[in-house]
C-alpha cells in the first residue's frame, strides 16, 4: 500500500518535471530607453554669422566604440555666443529628444561647464529650474583673447541645489563631454 | 495513553495504608529499542506525591516507600508518558522501558542525511540552534561568518554572501531543507534567499567532497536543516523578538508544531524583519534599510520505515542599497573615494528608495522515503523553485519606477537517493538527479538584459562508499558525473560582437541582425567529472585525523559567459566571454582534531589548485558619453589557494571558557604570478565566556574580532582626467582598508514560566566601542564606513 503511494508520488513528480519544458520562443530585443547617445551644443554668436556646433556621438553606448567628437570650427575672439544643448537617444528611430526629459525634471538636473585655464572664455546660465536655480541647457559663452583649451559639459542628476559649482553639487554624472576648441 | 496512566493512578492511589515505609525503589529507565539510558525522565509516584528525575545514566532512587503496590508514571520529553504498577517489597529495583522516538526520528524526518555524517573525511562544522537563534535578526551569511575559514562578501550590511576558504558565489552550494537553492547566486550582490529562522542547525562542509549534493561546490556546501519533530501527541512552538538600536527595527519570528502519536505532524513558521537606515559611527547610511517577510509550512507523516513530507516556503526581501554608492563614471568615483563622508547623507528613514532590490523566492518540495530490507533506504524528492529578482536603479521620466533588472528563474529538480549498507563495514550512497531550469529576463525594463534568456538541463549520477578498515581507519571514496546542456538566446551589441571577433568565430550562432544588435543562440554541452577520496584515522580517544582529496568541476555561470555592459553599483563595465570552459578544482585538506572537555582544538590546512579559474580584472578605461568607466573582463587562469583554519577552546574553571579562531588564506594567480583579488584578510576571533547554570543559566561573553589589513592584492588603480581641476587623478580601487578591531558583548538568562514553557532574555552589543572601520570585502567600502554600535534586546519564548 505504502509502496503504491510512494510510486504514484514519484510518477506525479516526474510528470510535473517533464510537463514544464520547452516554451521555445526567441527573446525580444531591448532598445535602451534612457541612453544618451548624442550631445550637441550649438553656439550662435551675437552677429549670427558663424554658428559653431560641438557634437559628441556614441551610438553603441557602453559598447567598445569611443564617442565621435566633432567641432565645426574655431570660435571668434571677444564674442558672446548664445548656447543651446540638445541631448538625443539615437538608438531609437526616430531619435528621442532627452533634453525635454531633463527640462521637465529641471530641479533634479544641472549642467556644469568646465573651461580649462588656458582658454579665455566664461559662461553664464540663461535658463533655470522650477525653483529659479541654475539648469543650464541654455547658456551664454563669452570669449576673450585668442587662446586654446577644453570645454567640458557635465550633466549631473540629483545635484545639491543651489551650489557653488560641480565639486560642491555632488550628484551622479549623466554626461561628461569634453571638446577641444580654439579661439582666434 | 495519558488517560490510561491517569486511570491507573486513580485506581491505585486509594490503597495507601501506613505500615513499614523505609523501603526504596531504585531502577533505570531505558529505551525500548536499543537499551540506551534515558536521562531526565520524570517519575511520579501516585499517592505519595514524590517526584524524581533520572540521572545521566538513566538511574533513579525513590526513598521512603512502604511494602505495597504503587502506581508510577514515567514521562520523558521524547517519549509517550506511560504508567506502571510496581510492587515494593523491601528495597526494590527494576528496569523500565520507554519507547524513545528520537533515534528513529533522526532518520525519518530529516532525509536520512541530516543527522548522519554527510562526509566522513572532512571535519563538518555545525552551527547549533542556540547560535542560529542569536542571529535571528541577521542573515545566513552573518551566521556562517562565525565559523573559522568563512568570511562574507558584503554589499552594505544587508546583502551578505558567504565566502568559504576564499571562494564565493557560484562556487558555494547551498542546500536549504534538502533543496539546492537556485537563486541567481552567481551575482556578488545576490545574498542567499533563505530565512535563517527556518533552520534549526546549519552544517558547513568545506570543499567539494559531499558529492551527494553536487559536483561543483569548489568552495563548499552549506546545509540548513529544519527541526526534528517528535512522534508524540504534542503542540509546541517558540516566538523570538529581537529589537535593535542600529536600524531602529526588529525581527519577529514564530514557529508552531503540532505532532501526533501516529507520526503525522505539521509546522508553520513565519518571520518579519523591518529596519530603517543603519548608522555608521559618524553618520546615517542613507537608504540601507530592509523589509523581509517569510513564511513556511511543513507537514507529513513519519513512520519507522517510511515517511512522506511536503514543504513550502515563501521568502520576500526588499533591500535598500546605499544612496552614496550610486555614481556615474570614474570622475564620480574619484569624488566618492576622496570624500571622507558619503556623498549622500539624509535623515533617518524607514523608506526604501532606489536603488534597491526586491526579491521573491518560492520553494516547494515533496519527498518520501522507504526502507527496504537488504537494499537500504530509498529517498525520492521533487522540488520547484521560482526566484523573482527585481533591481531598481535611479532612473528618470516615465521609467523612474520601472525595475532596471527583472529576472525570473524557475527550477524543477528530481532526486533519487539510495543509502545502503553493503556489509558490516561497507556503506554506499548512490543517486541520480535531474534538473530543468528556465531563466527569463523581462525586456519591458527598457534596459538591455544583464543575463540572457536561457534554458538549462542537468543530469547527475553519483556514488560514495565508506569502508571501515579497522577500529581506527575509515576510508571513503566517491565519484560523480554531471551533464549540462544550455540553450541561450543572447543579444550582443554589434560593435562588441565584432570587436571580440565573434563574427568570424561564431557566424553560425547568429539568429537575426538588427540595427545595432545581433541576436545569437549559443548552445553548450558540458560533461563534468568530480571525485573524492579520503580517510579518517582515530589516533586515540582524544585525537582524530581527517584527510581528503576532492576534485570538482563547475560550469561557468551566465554572468561569466554573457556579461556585456555597465554594472551600475560597481561603476564599471563588465565583459564575459562565451568561450569559457569548466573550472576544475583539486583540493587537498587535512584536519587534526583534539576533543576534550578542558582543551580542544582543530587545525585545518588546505591547498586548492584550480585550473580555468574564472576571475574578473580591469583591462582598460572605456570612454563613453557618460564619462570614463573602467572595463573589467572575465578571464580564465590557473589559481591556487593556500590556507589554514584554527579553532581552539580552553576551559579555565568550571564556568569560564576561552574560545579562539584563526583563519588565513592566500590566493594567487599562477599564470600572472600575482595575488587574486578579494581574498579575505587574516582574521582572528577570541572570546571569553562565562556560564552559570545555577543563576538562571546566565551566559556572558565578551568577544574580540581582529581583521588584519590585506597586504596582498593586485593593483588595479587607474588615472582619470578631471576637467574641472585639469588634473589626472588616481582612482584607487585597489588599496585595502586598514586593519580593524571590534569588541562585541553578549548575555542571556533563562526563566522558567511553567512546566512546559520558558523565557530567554538576551542583551547584546556589537561594535561596543563604536569603532569606525571599512572592510576589504564590502563592495561599498569606497563610499561609507561600516556599521556602528548596535544594542539589541532578544526575547525568546518557548512553549
Amino acid at each position: 500500500m505504502k509502496t503504491i503511494k510512494l510510486l504514484s508520488l514519484s510518477i506525479l513528480a516526474s510528470l510535473a518535471f517533464t510537463a514544464c519544458s520547452d516554451d521555445d520562443e526567441a527573446s525580444e530585443i531591448v532598445n535602451e530607453e534612457e541612453v544618451i547617445t548624442t550631445l550637441t551644443a550649438t553656439l550662435v554668436p551675437g552677429n549670427s554669422t558663424d554658428t559653431i556646433t560641438l557634437k559628441t556621438q556614441d551610438l553603441d553606448g557602453d559598447g567598445p566604440n569611443d564617442p565621435v567628437v566633432t567641432v565645426s570650427g574655431n570660435l571668434a575672439a571677444d564674442t558672446t555666443y548664445e548656447g543651446t544643448i540638445v541631448l538625443l537617444n539615437e538608438t531609437e528611430s526616430p531619435a528621442e529628444n532627452i533634453t525635454e526629459e531633463v527640462e521637465e525634471e529641471s530641479d533634479e538636473h544641472q549642467f556644469f561647464y568646465a573651461i580649462s585655464s588656458g582658454l579665455n572664455a566664461t559662461t553664464t546660465y540663461t535658463n533655470f529650474d522650477s525653483n529659479g536655480e541654475n539648469l543650464g541647457t541654455e547658456f551664454t559663452l563669452t570669449t576673450g583673447a585668442a587662446s586654446s583649451g577644453n570645454i567640458t559639459f557635465i550633466l549631473r542628476h540629483e545635484p545639491k541645489k543651489p551650489n557653488t559649482g560641480s565639486e560642491d553639487a555632488g550628484g551622479e554624472t549623466d554626461i561628461s563631454a569634453t571638446f577641444s576648441v580654439v579661439i582666434e | 495513553m495519558r488517560i490510561y496512566a491517569l486511570m491507573v493512578l486513580l485506581f491505585t492511589s486509594i490503597t495507601s495504608i501506613s505500615q513499614n515505609c523505609n523501603n526504596s525503589l531504585s531502577g533505570k529507565v531505558i529505551d525500548l529499542h536499543d537499551g540506551t539510558a534515558l536521562k531526565e525522565a520524570m517519575i511520579i509516584v501516585a499517592g505519595t506525591e514524590q517526584m524524581v528525575v533520572t540521572n545521566s545514566d538513566g538511574t533513579f532512587t525513590i526513598p521512603n516507600l512502604c511494602n505495597q503496590t504503587y502506581a508510577i508514571q514515567i514521562s520523558h520529553p521524547f517519549c509517550s508518558t506511560i504508567g506502571f504498577k510496581i510492587k515494593v517489597d523491601g528495597d526494590t529495583s527494576k528496569v523500565f522501558k520507554l519507547e524513545h522516538h528520537l533515534e528513529e526520528l533522526n532518520e525519518i524526518i530529516v532525509n536520512g542525511k541530516s543527522q548522519d555524517t554527510k562526509l566522513n573525511s572532512v571535519l563538518e562544522e555545525t552551527i547549533s540552534k542556540d547560535k542560529v537563534e542569536q542571529f535571528s535578526n541577521a542573515s545566513l551569511g552573518d551566521v556562517l561568518n562565525t565559523i573559522s575559514g568563512v568570511s562574507s562578501l558584503n554589499t552594505g550590511n544587508t546583502v551578505v554572501k558567504p565566502i568559504i576558504n576564499g571562494l564565493h558565489s557560484s562556487r558555494v552550494v547551498l542546500i536549504n531543507n534538502g533543496v539546492r537553492m537556485q537563486d541567481q547566486e552567481w551575482g556578488v550582490e545576490h545574498a542567499p534567499n533563505v530565512d535563517v529562522n527556518t533552520a534549526e542547525n546549519i552544517t558547513l562542509i568545506k570543499g567539494a567532497g559531499a558529492l551527494q549534493y553536487s559536483g561543483d561546490a569548489i568552495a563548499g556546501v552549506i546545509i540548513t536543516e529544519p527541526s526534528k519533530v517528535f512522534i508524540k501527541d504534542s503542540l509546541y512552538g517558540k516566538t523570538l523578538l529581537s529589537l535593535s538600536s542600529n536600524g531602529q527595527g526588529g525581527t519577529l519570528t514564530s514557529k508552531l508544531t503540532k505532532s501526533y502519536e501516529n507520526g503525522w505532524f505539521a509546522t508553520i513558521q513565519g518571520t518579519l524583519k523591518r529596519y530603517g537606515d543603519f548608522k555608521a559611527p559618524d553618520y546615517v547610511l542613507s537608504n540601507t534599510g530592509a523589509f523581509e517577510r517569510n513564511a513556511s509550512l511543513r507537514f507529513g507523516v513519519n513512520r519507522f520505515n517510511y515517511g512522506l513530507e511536503g514543504y513550502y516556503s515563501f521568502f520576500k526581501n526588499e533591500i535598500g542599497i546605499l544612496s552614496a554608492s550610486h555614481i556615474g563614471g570614474a570622475e564620480d568615483q574619484v569624488r566618492a573615494i576622496n570624500s571622507t563622508v558619503p556623498l549622500v547623507i539624509n535623515n533617518f528613514t524607514y523608506a526604501l528608495n532606489n536603488p534597491k532590490q526586491d526579491i521573491t523566492h518560492h520553494l516547494a518540495r515533496i519527498k518520501g522515503f522507504k526502507k527496504f530490507d537488504g537494499l537500504g533506504r530509498l529517498d525520492i524528492q521533487y522540488d520547484f523553485q521560482q526566484n523573482h529578482r527585481l533591481e531598481y536603479d535611479i532612473r528618470v521620466g516615465d521609467d523612474a519606477d520601472k525595475p532596471a533588472l527583472d529576472l525570473v528563474l524557475k527550477t524543477h529538480t528530481l532526486l533519487v537517493d539510495l543509502d545502503s549498507k553493503l556489509s558490516e563495514k561497507i556503506t554506499l550512497k548512490s543517486g541520480l538527479s535531474a534538473r530543468y531550469q528556465d531563466n527569463f529576463a523581462d525586456p519591458s525594463t527598457g534596459v538591455r538584459r544583464l543575463i540572457p534568456d536561457y534554458e538549462k538541463y542537468d543530469l547527475g549520477v553519483y556514488g560514495i562508499s565508506t569502508y571501515q578498515l579497522n577500529s581506527s581507519w575509515l576510508i571513503e571514496a566517491g565519484a560523480r558525473f554531471d551533464y549540462t546542456y544550455m540553450d541561450v538566446f543572447k543579444f550582443y551589441r554589434t560593435s562588441f560582437w565584432e570587436s571580440r571577433n565573434y563574427d568570424v568565430l561564431y557566424p553560425e550562432i547568429v539568429v537575426e541582425e538588427f540595427a545595432n544588435q545581433i541576436l545569437t543562440n549559443p548552445e553548450y554541452d558540458f560533461n563534468n567529472l568530480s571525485a573524492t577520496l579520503g580517510s579518517t584515522y582515530l589516533i586515540n580517544d582524544d585525537y582524530k585525523l581527517f584527510f581528503n582529496y576532492s576534485m570538482a568541476s563547475r560550469v561557468p555561470n551566465p554572468s561569466e559567459l554573457f556579461s556585456e555592459g555597465l554594472h551600475h553599483s560597481a561603476s564599471r563595465i563588465e565583459l564575459g566571454d562565451l568561450q569559457f570552459t569548466s573550472e576544475v578544482s583539486n583540493k587537498l585538506s587535512l584536519t587534526l582534531q583534539k576533543k576534550s572537555d578542558v582543551f580542544g582544538f582543530s587545525i585545518q590546512p588546505y591547498m586548492n589548485t584550480i585550473s580555468n579559474f574564472v576571475t574578473i580584472e580591469p583591462t582598460e578605461v572605456e570612454q563613453t558619453i557618460r564619462g570614463n568607466f573602467q572595463v573589467w573582463e572575465y578571464r580564465q587562469t590557473n589559481a591556487q589557494l593556500l590556507g589554514l583554519d584554527i579553532d581552539a577552546s580552553y576551559t579555565f574553571a568550571t564556568n569560564l571558557r576561552f574560545n579562539h579562531q584563526f583563519s588565513l588564506v592566500k590566493g594567487y594567480d599562477r599564470t600572472l604570478n600575482e595575488p587574486l583579488i578579494s581574498m579575505p584578510p587574516v582574521n582572528t576571533t577570541n572570546e571569553l565566556t562565562y556560564q552559570n547554570p545555577k543563576a538562571n543559566n546566565l551566559k556572558i561573553a565578551l568577544q574580540s574580532e581582529f581583521v588584519f589589513g590585506q597586504n596582498e592584492y593586485p593593483n588595479n588603480n587607474f588615472e582619470v582626467y578631471i576637467p574641472e581641476t585639469e588634473n589626472w587623478e588616481l582612482v584607487d580601487v585597489s588599496t585595502p582598508p586598514d586593519a580593524y578591531h571590534l569588541l562585541n558583548f553578549r548575555s542571556s538568562m533563562d526563566f522558567s514560566i511553567s512546566k512546559s514553557s520558558n523565557l530567554t532574555l538576551g542583551f547584546n552589543v556589537t561594535n561596543l566601542l563604536n569603532t569606525s572601520y571599512r572592510d576589504y570585502l564590502n563592495s561599498l567600502r569606497y563610499y561609507a564606513d561600516d556599521l556602528g554600535r548596535n544594542f539589541s534586546l532578544n526575547i525568546k519564548f518557548n512553549y
